[in-house]
């Protein structure tokens, strides 16, 4: 296995056997483009300046690293427990990491020339992130989404409306983030002259798995220092929710090559794993190319990609990261999988115990220390990954409780 | 008339149809390669057969045949809805190739398999060129697959003798172009427009300029598609050089709108009607 940072990806946009430029010819050159203006775009201090810049005084960077003693004492046996932090990108501007991305990208867009952007959205967070970006930059600005997203997010198609962002309905198969994604892929091979794709997970063809990473990739090093300064050392352990595995590829990044760290992405179970309705693509696919990438995939035995079954609209997607599945593979981080219920307990436990309302999405990494904490030392330095905040979620999960009650 | 040059012969030894062949035919008769699409399996398999052998009737020098994907990302409108809609009656590659395989000494043109990336993975790549190549295929399009992801495919396919098809597009660079024209193997498929497949009002003005570029560093024949509609368009790209044409959309959009029963006719009156635009008769 090969850790090194300069190796992964490969010349080619491999992770080991993931990844790749599973793409129609149209958009070679663009992606071919993207790669050498990012390539470029990092080398020159003037981009870097002006994105650190934004960083600081737009999105409000750098998010707090947050002791969560009330959570950290739910989880305390009599020995101890392990200490949890929370990495607050849930502060950020917008509310959830993805305008990490989405800036780094709108600067990208307007060293390439290109005026319009386009983008596909789940949860609404990535396309509200990026109807943020272009109106501060004066950039037209089409999101595209599936009409039961629109539905579950309506907050959040609001507010990109309200930024000036036309939201396409998408109609056709499941009608979520999957059929977004190839929708607005189809929008960029037919606009792909002026016109920048601003994909928001660490998936599709390259470069994208690798240049959303490395706006992301913010998140780790921020950690990295923070953990420094908190106590002293590398974290013991991370843990972030995976759907695609942005915020999760963000925060693992610095640390892939420390191998003390151990690194967990928790994925949506659905109803269950074995219930067939599920997102737990890690846990449960098999090799195959979504969106322009070689990855784990859930598909059935002919090849034809399965819906996607989650609560949150972020995870309720069938395809992963290439990166995750190389980390999988080689066995260098964990993926587990809570289910919906798993992860609505765990959102309203963390509101009550720490005054935070996670995203659903990040309340799937919260469940995951239920299982995950009683296992762990006394001691042992646990850095969660708050990705975003759950306003966007209350009508979704008063809905459920309400059945519930 | 037809490329059914030594056709009973062919049938007999089990050879298929040679894509290389019928374009030479085609060329002695100063035509166009007129290639219909169509989707496997919309409204159903015995029905694609039909249309498939009404196409030949009527004229077609080759027909692509699409294999339904689940998320066709370089499809437009009518052929994801095709796709579908082939889906929903339970079409499956294996099922594609077996209606292929049952009929084969009733197919005497070239049949070239259109179908995406995931499928054939899952399928495993050398199962499906020999499968396809039982099944008389001769050809294989794979839409997302571009150069550099093709270096595994096509030494398998060309091993069962399926001339792998490489695209080119209107964003390709001349010296990609070249280098995509010197591995594609039957034909190079140049795709017309920049965008998804679908019916278009008019043919962009650079499609000249495309053909022409494209015919000077290609080795094998030049085929338009993408947005090739109607007679008109065809007579257009032939003029500008093109040896093949490619009609997609439109005619699965007619077999979709056919009252049930009556789909490969309509296939066969449209096919009629473009084939006069192909040239000498």
């Amino acid at each position: 296995m090969d850790l090194a940072f300069s190796a992964r990806p490969s010349a080619l946009g491999r992770f080991g056997q993931f990844g790749g430029q599973y793409v129609p010819e149209t958009l070679m050159p663009a992606l071919g483009e993207l790669e050498q203006a990012a390539a470029k775009a990092w080398k020159d201090k003037r981009f870097t300046e002006e994105l650190n810049h934004l960083l600081k005084t737009y999105v409000g960077r750098a998010t707090p690293l947050y002791e969560a003693k009330r959570l950290t004492e739910h989880y305390s046996r009599k020995e101890g427990g392990p200490r949890i932090w929370l990495k607050r990108e849930d502060l950020n501007h917008t509310g959830a990491h993805k305008i990490n991305n989405a800036l780094g990208q709108a600067l990208l867009a307007l060293r390439m020339g290109k005026n319009r952007i386009i983008a596909e959205t789940g949860a609404g967070q990535h396309g509200v992130a990026t109807a943020t970006v272009c109106a501060r930059f004066g950039l037209k600005c089409v999101i595209y989404m599936g009409e039961e997203d629109m539905r579950r997010q309506a907050l959040n198609v609001f507010r990109m409306k309200l930024l000036g962002a036309d939201v396409k309905p998408v109609l056709a198969g499941t009608a979520t983030l999957k059929d977004a994604t190839s929708e607005a892929i189809r929008d960029w091979v037919t606009n792909v002259e002026d016109t920048h794709y601003i994909l928001g997970s660490v998936a599709g063809p390259h470069p994208y798995p690798m240049l959303v990473r490395d706006f992301h990739a913010v998140i780790g090093h921020e950690t990295r220092k923070q953990c420094v300064e908190a106590f002293g050392g590398l974290p013991n352990v991370l843990i972030a929710c995976v759907g695609g595995g942005s915020n999760a590829m963000g925060l693992f990044h610095p640390f892939v090559e420390e191998k003390s760290v151990r690194m967990i992405g928790v994925e949506a179970a659905g109803e269950g794993v074995h219930t067939g309705h599920h997102a737990a693509t890690i846990t449960e696919g098999r090799i195959g190319v979504l969106h322009g990438a070689m990855s784990l995939l859930l598909q059935d035995q002919n090849g034809q990609v399965q819906e996607a079954h989650s609560i949150s609209a972020g995870l309720d997607y069938p395809g992963v990261g290439p990166e995750h599945s190389y980390l999988c593979e080689i066995g260098r981080a964990e993926y587990v999988a809570v289910t919906d219920q798993e992860a609505l307990n765990a959102l309203q436990l963390v509101s009550q115990l720490e005054g935070i309302i996670p995203a659903l999405e990040t309340a799937h990494a919260f469940a995951w220390l239920e299982k995950l904490c009683p296992t762990l030392d006394a001691g042992t330095e646990l850095v969660l990954n708050c990705s975003g905040r759950g306003d966007k979620d209350v009508s979704t999960v008063a809905e459920r409780l309400k059945s519930e009650l | 008339m037809l490329t059914l040059e030594g056709g009973s012969l062919e049938t007999e030894n089990l050879q298929r149809p040679s894509i290389s062949n019928s374009f030479n035919q085609v060329h002695q008769e100063g035509r166009i390669a007129l290639m219909p699409f169509l989707m496997a399996g919309d409204p159903d398999l015995e029905t694609s057969f039909d249309v498939i052998v009404n196409l030949q009737k009527e004229g077609a020098d080759m027909v692509e045949l699409g294999i339904p994907y689940s998320d066709p990302l370089a499809d437009g409108p009518v052929i994801q809805a095709a796709a579908a809609r082939s889906l929903k009656v339970g079409t499956t590659p294996m099922k594609v190739l077996d209606m292929l395989k049952k009929f084969r000494e009733r197919i005497n043109i070239p049949v070239i398999l259109f179908t995406y990336s995931n499928p054939l993975l899952s399928f495993g790549i050398e199962a499906f060129c020999e499968e396809a190549s039982e099944a008389g295929a001769s050809g294989l399009v794979v839409p997302d697959l571009p150069l550099e992801e093709a270096e595994k495919l096509s030494p398998i396919a060309a091993r069962n003798g399926i001339d792998l098809v490489l695209l080119v597009a209107p964003t390709t660079p001349k010296e990609r172009m070249k280098r995509i024209a010197e591995t594609s193997k039957g034909f190079t498929y140049l795709v017309s427009v920049t965008g998804v497949t679908g019916e278009r009002n008019a043919i962009e003005g650079r499609v000249q300029f495309l053909v022409e570029n494209l015919k000077e560093s290609s080795p094998v024949p030049v085929a338009v598609g993408f947005g090739i509609s109607d007679s008109n368009q065809i007579a257009k790209v032939r003029r500008w050089g093109a040896d093949g044409a490619i009609v997609g959309s439109a005619l699965v959009k007619r077999i979709s709108l056919a009252t049930k029963g009556n789909e490969a006719d309509e296939a066969g009156r449209f096919c009629r009607e473009l084939r006069k635009a192909t040239g000498h008769l």
